[in-house]
């Protein structure tokens, strides 16, 4: 039987956590997404999700 | 004043073959420099630069991708922008992946192990100025230490890269994982490379190989011509 394994850290393992000097919430996401496109991921092998307030 | 070329090797926090890579230049005709990763400028008559093997800043978020922003990378780019020879090894080929001035990423190893061996290379282009002391199908025999040396790159940039000549050193056999066996690329330019293998470890027979010498020396090549280009 072949099988893939699929490992994926848990939640907070790799996360991180940031905030922005940006009160609108449109645009402080606009502003991580460039962040993540840029260096917090690399979407060549990884996805990313923003959850604004911490949550 | 040498009248040898000067070759920046950037040294970023964790680098641990930047001295090897200064001495292996030193080797083959170069006057290698230094350069911390906090300078925001190279040394002037600077015709090459060299992003060791290591780590750098403990490799956090992936291997290379802190080291992709450090001030001294804006001077980096700025000379690769203008022609300028730069040859990441294992660590520096990461970085400038993460820095997007080579295509791809390095994965972690497909066997998820450190791999320290000799490793067989085909030399796939022999026109690239990296190149230009080896011939079409040469095979060299360079050592790899890596845990994440695995090349990966989507199907359509690979196809592409090969059409291209950017896929300038395969192994000869499965290494790590890597996409096609890929050992080392090139920018678009051809003026960026980067690979795993080692080429400063291997420039003296006494050591298992002299094939890294053939690859450093065509650099320093590449630096005389690029100061006497900009001068």
């Amino acid at each position: 039987v072949k099988a893939t394994v699929l490992v994926r850290p848990k939640e907070g393992i790799r996360d991180v956590d940031l905030e922005v000097d940006i009160a609108d919430a449109n645009a402080a996401r606009a502003e991580i997404e460039r962040m993540c496109g840029e260096l917090l991921a690399n979407p060549l092998i990884e996805s990313f999700e923003i959850r604004l307030g911490g949550a | 004043v040498s009248d040898r070329p000067l070759v920046a090797v950037v040294v970023f926090p964790g680098s641990n073959d930047d001295r090897d890579a200064a001495w292996a230049l030193g080797s083959v005709g170069a006057e290698p420099t230094f350069v911390w990763h906090e300078e925001t400028s190279l040394p002037g008559g600077t015709g090459a630069v060299v992003l060791p093997g290591g780590f750098s800043y403990g490799d956090y978020l992936r291997t290379g991708a802190i080291a992709s922003v450090a001030p001294v990378m804006s001077a980096v780019r700025e000379f690769a922008s203008v022609g300028g020879p730069v040859l990441g090894i294992c660590n520096g080929f990461q970085v400038l992946c993460e820095a997007r001035l080579l295509p791809g990423v390095l994965r972690p190893n497909r066997q998820l192990e450190f791999v320290c061996a000799d490793a067989s290379l085909l030399v796939e282009v022999a026109d690239s100025l990296f190149l230009r002391r080896c011939t079409i199908g040469q095979e060299l025999v360079i050592p790899v230490k890596h845990g994440e040396g695995a090349w990966y790159a989507d199907e359509g940039t690979f196809v592409q890269l090969a059409a291209r000549g950017q896929i300038v050193l395969r192994y000869t056999a499965d290494v790590n994982g890597a996409m096609g066996n890929v050992a080392g690329v090139v920018n678009e330019a051809g003026n960026v490379m980067g690979l795993m293998p080692h080429p400063e470890h291997a420039v003296d027979p006494l050591l298992g190989s002299a094939d890294g010498g053939l690859l450093l020396a065509a650099l320093v090549d590449a630096a005389a011509a690029h100061r006497l280009g900009a001068a």
